[in-house]
């Protein structure tokens, strides 16, 4: 006999599953995503098993495909995500997370004295200069930010 | 080569063709800015210089630079009296005096400030020193300098000392050394060391460099001495400064026997004993007077490319 499958999180019908976010970091994966929202349910599964990578989140949102351009800037925290899209139960779409070259209006950068921290107007920009481990350099100051600076920084958030 | 950078925001910007392109143009510069050629090539146009920030060189030798061309300048030499008193955002001078301009040039204290600048106007703008972010003319004049002063930057070992961990000069330099095939050598006192970014970034384009905190390990094999300055507010302890400052003072008797030169973007304040001023081995007025010819190099050639 078939040992039940554990479910954790009911499936959705329509919308969008984030798989595989690296445990812990959902949270985050919202606050970048900007969620919860008045149009979107969410429902969030943290540190549950993975065969792939030991422990992982989940973020399920009902009623709201996302656009691969918005879930790329969760690679950032998140490098290992997949995105399924989701119609009527079933996947209609598969994806993975992708690093953009750039990350823009999405970071503080933490030189207190870059002239993006201060009330002039401009929006914040990184270009990614390498991936393992993860390195930005602002496009102004030019002060390279690490994954330490990141993880602070969302945490203050 | 054609020259076609815009502005003149960081040394990262540049290739060493860019580089190589400048240096070979401040040469012929040189004789107009020892006054001893005339050039109207800048007749007409006007420089906007927004210095938020004190300036001594940099400024008059900006100055300078575009009057040996037959241009003129207009600006102010520190905030309090621009309309940053009245509450005016840098965007909106920035956008005012690009009106009035054909080109600009801008010191700040805040990092980046030159490349968003860049952003919102469509002339020409040069930085000139962003906090403790780049200053890339003077980064141009010291390579103009060990270029000038020993005949080539190929082959050279510079030994930059002093407080690398906040010298705006020493960052720049460090990265645009890079581009050449020189040997480096980092000394400082363990608080002041260059920052690991940095390191991290010559490591990756293959420049391996000797840190040290001892000034006598370098001296034998230098061909460049680049000193900065040790800044007293760095330390919290007046104790400890003393006692650094001393291990990096440089004086004529350390420096006997050798075979180098002593470089310094100025001001000094006592790193330098006054004793090296007269000897072979002094040559920071020497840079000081290059930031003309290179000065006048960077102005022609952004002017000119803007207009193409």
């Amino acid at each position: 006999m078939k040992t039940p499958r554990e479910l954790k999180v009911k499936p959705i019908r329509n919308g969008t599953v984030i798989d595989h976010i690296t445990a812990n970091k959902a949270l985050h994966v919202l606050k970048i995503l900007g969620l919860p929202s008045k149009e979107a349910a969410v429902t969030i599964a943290m540190n549950v098993k993975s065969a792939h990578i030991g422990a992982k989140d989940i973020v399920k949102i009902e009623g709201r495909e996302l656009q691969s351009r918005e879930v790329d800037k969760i690679a950032l925290i998140a490098p290992n995500a997949t995105i399924n899209i989701v119609r009527e139960y079933e996947i209609v779409g598969k994806g993975k997370v992708k690093l953009l070259n750039n990350v823009n209006g999405l970071l503080i950068c933490p030189n207190p004295n870059c002239i993006t921290n201060t009330n002039e107007p401009v929006i914040s920009k990184f270009h990614v200069i390498d991936t393992e481990p993860l390195m930005l350099r602002c496009y102004y100051c030019e002060r390279i930010m690490n994954n330490k600076d990141m993880e602070t920084q969302f945490k203050q958030n | 080569m054609v020259f076609d950078q815009k502005n003149i925001i960081s040394i990262s910007d540049f290739s060493k063709d860019d580089i190589e392109y400048i240096l070979r143009l401040s040469e012929k510069m040189e004789p107009i800015a020892r006054s001893k050629k005339r050039s109207n090539v800048l007749s007409g146009k006007i420089l906007g210089m927004l210095f938020y920030e004190p300036s001594t060189r940099t400024r008059l030798s900006f100055e300078a630079a575009m009057k040996r061309l037959g241009g003129s300048t207009i600006g102010f030499a520190e905030a309090n009296v621009s309309s940053a008193t009245k509450g005016e955002n840098l965007t909106d001078t920035v956008k005012i005096v690009a009106e009035y301009s054909d080109a600009i040039v801008i010191r700040h204290n805040m990092e980046g400030t030159a490349r968003f600048a860049s952003s919102v106007v469509d002339v020409p703008v040069i930085n000139a020193g962003d906090g403790a972010g780049q200053h890339p003319t003077q980064t141009l004049l010291d390579l103009y300098s060990m270029k000038r002063l020993l005949g080539r930057i190929d082959d050279l070992h510079v030994a930059l000392i002093g407080d690398l961990k906040y010298g705006r000069t020493v960052h720049s330099l460090a990265y645009a050394l890079a581009m050449f095939d020189v040997k480096m050598s980092f000394v400082s006192p363990p608080e002041l060391e260059m920052p690991r970014g940095i390191v991290h970034d010559l490591n990756k384009v293959g420049v391996s460099v000797n840190e040290t905190n001892d000034i006598h390990s370098v001296l034998e094999d230098t061909d460049v001495l680049y000193v900065t300055r040790i800044q007293k507010e760095r330390f919290p302890d007046p104790e400890e400064y003393a006692k650094i400052k001393g291990a990096y003072m440089i004086d004529k008797a350390l420096l006997e026997d050798s075979d180098l030169i002593v470089m310094h973007p100025l001001p000094r304040v006592d790193e330098i004993s006054y004793d090296v001023d007269n000897t072979k081995y002094g040559k920071y007025f020497e840079q000081a007077f290059y930031g003309v010819p290179v000065r006048m190099a960077l102005l022609k050639s952004i002017i000119e490319s803007y207009e193409k």
